[in-house]
């Protein structure tokens, strides 16, 4: 095995690690800040930005599960990645329950507790297919949704004498998500025949009842934004880290080895066996930084003072979301994809302003010049 | 004096004989219901009857909440 091992570095190589790393020093972090922007560097108009981002610029998807999905996002500056997870989180547009019409609810839950606990629900529907519901609009089988819940729990007559449990004592003390039921208006019937509107999960409970008890209500679901309220934000929560990287100088071998090894989350340096300079030994190896949590802990050992230096990789994020009330409204996927034509939508409205507002300044020259 | 003797210029006389008495607000308004706060029956109570369940004869009734709706916003 041959690995090149040096201890001194040039300037242009540290100058370079400055510029692509962020350096995790013994008490801090360092070299947070970003450079990779006009007018930084002396030769910044012999860097074409554009064809330098479409070279490093890659996504890759780690894992996609049902409710969780984590991909690397490869290139791009912290800015951008972080106006992505907060479109995510705060911009992305569900459906939801927005209003509560209450026709009876004897239950002990109180009628204002009961709607924002609907609200929070989240309905299988896709959000595209919908309009948003503007103040004063009138509702309309474009804009919402509507459920009804008409429930009575009671006692149930088959049950024994001496039955304390709850559930066989009673019927429907449970009141489920299930018990939402869809109201189809307009077309929606035919629309959604193939998908029908409902939560995406059918055992939420909503409140627990006593016999004689009764709940009977409307809810209407509108289109909405995570800005709004948190009830419309397609993601449990949405966030990224930069790549652990763990440079080795030198090679750390025989039990240091194995000390070393456990200084990291469990995974990710293996200690292996061979030749290193003519020396049958065992040496420790690097094999998936990406599940670092990055302790630091080896800092803490004199020992590996100058064997060892731990960065992250500026421009890798890795982003994680899991949509765990919402993946059933969205796919985990469209969710990320929605938030990148939000950011471009964002970005076009701002040229059209900036536009304008040249033009603007342009005409009042040419009158300032008439006159 | 004889009331059912007296014919009146309006028309036929009223079909019930209830509707004869003086005329209350509650004669044609719904019928009020209770619960009773022991056993939780519903009790039918007029005007000027005892407060007393017909299942337990408790004398703590309540009133139902009110048959309008109610709206909320779900926040």
């Amino acid at each position: 095995m041959s690995r090149k091992t040096s201890k001194s570095q040039s300037n242009a190589e540290r100058l370079e690690q400055l510029r692509t790393r962020v350096v995790i020093e013994k008490e801090g972090v360092g070299s947070t800040s970003s450079s990779e922007f006009p007018y930084h560097s002396s030769n910044h108009q012999d860097i074409d930005y554009i064809k330098e981002f479409m070279k490093k610029f890659n996504v890759k998807i780690i894992r996609k599960e049902q409710y969780d999905m984590e991909f690397d996002l490869i290139g791009v500056d912290a800015a951008i990645a972080n106006a992505l997870r907060r479109i995510m989180i705060a911009e992305v547009p569900t459906m939801a329950i927005e209003k509560v019409y209450v026709y009876n609810n004897t239950s002990i839950v109180q009628d204002e507790v009961l709607a924002h606990r609907l609200g929070l629900l989240p309905i299988k529907a896709d959000p595209d297919r919908f309009h948003f519901k503007h103040a004063n609009e009138p509702p309309t089988d474009m804009n919402t949704i509507v459920f009804k819940i008409e429930h009575e729990c009671t006692f149930n007559p088959k049950a024994r004498d001496d039955e304390t449990d709850p559930q066989k004592l009673y019927l429907g003390n449970n009141l489920l998500s299930e018990s939402l039921i869809w109201v189809p208006k307009g077309d929606q019937e035919e629309q959604y025949a193939s998908c029908p509107l409902r939560p995406v999960h059918n055992d939420i409970l909503i409140v627990q009842m006593r016999p004689g008890q009764k709940i009977k209500l409307e809810a209407h679901c509108e289109k909405g934004i995570g800005k709004d309220h948190a009830k419309w934000s397609p993601v449990a929560t949405a966030s990224y880290r930069l790549m652990p990287e763990i440079i080795l100088k030198q090679e750390i071998t025989g039990d240091l080895a194995d000390k070393f090894a456990a200084c990291f989350t469990k995974g990710v340096v293996e200690v292996e066996e061979g030749y290193i300079e003519g020396q049958y030994v065992k040496y420790a190896k690097v094999v998936n930084p990406r599940i670092d949590m990055v302790s630091r802990e080896a800092l803490r050992h004199k020992e590996f003072e100058d064997k060892v230096q731990l960065t992250r990789i500026r421009d890798h994020f890795i982003c994680t979301h899991s949509d765990n009330h919402s993946t059933g409204i969205m796919d985990s996927e469209k969710i990320f994809l929605d938030s990148v034509h939000i950011l471009q939508a964002k970005c076009r409205r701002l040229l059209t302003a900036l536009e304008h507002k040249l033009r603007e300044k342009e005409r009042n020259r040419e009158q300032m010049d008439l006159s | 004096m004889n009331r059912e003797s007296y014919q009146g210029p309006q028309g036929p006389p009223p079909p019930s004989a209830s509707s004869t008495a003086t005329p209350r607000a509650s004669d044609n308004a719904p019928k009020m219901l209770y619960n009773c706060a022991d056993c939780g029956t519903e009790n039918e109570i007029k005007p000027k009857e005892p407060l007393r369940c017909k299942e337990c004869g408790h004398r703590i009734m309540y009133k139902q909440r009110t048959k309008r709706m109610v709206q909320f916003e779900a926040r």
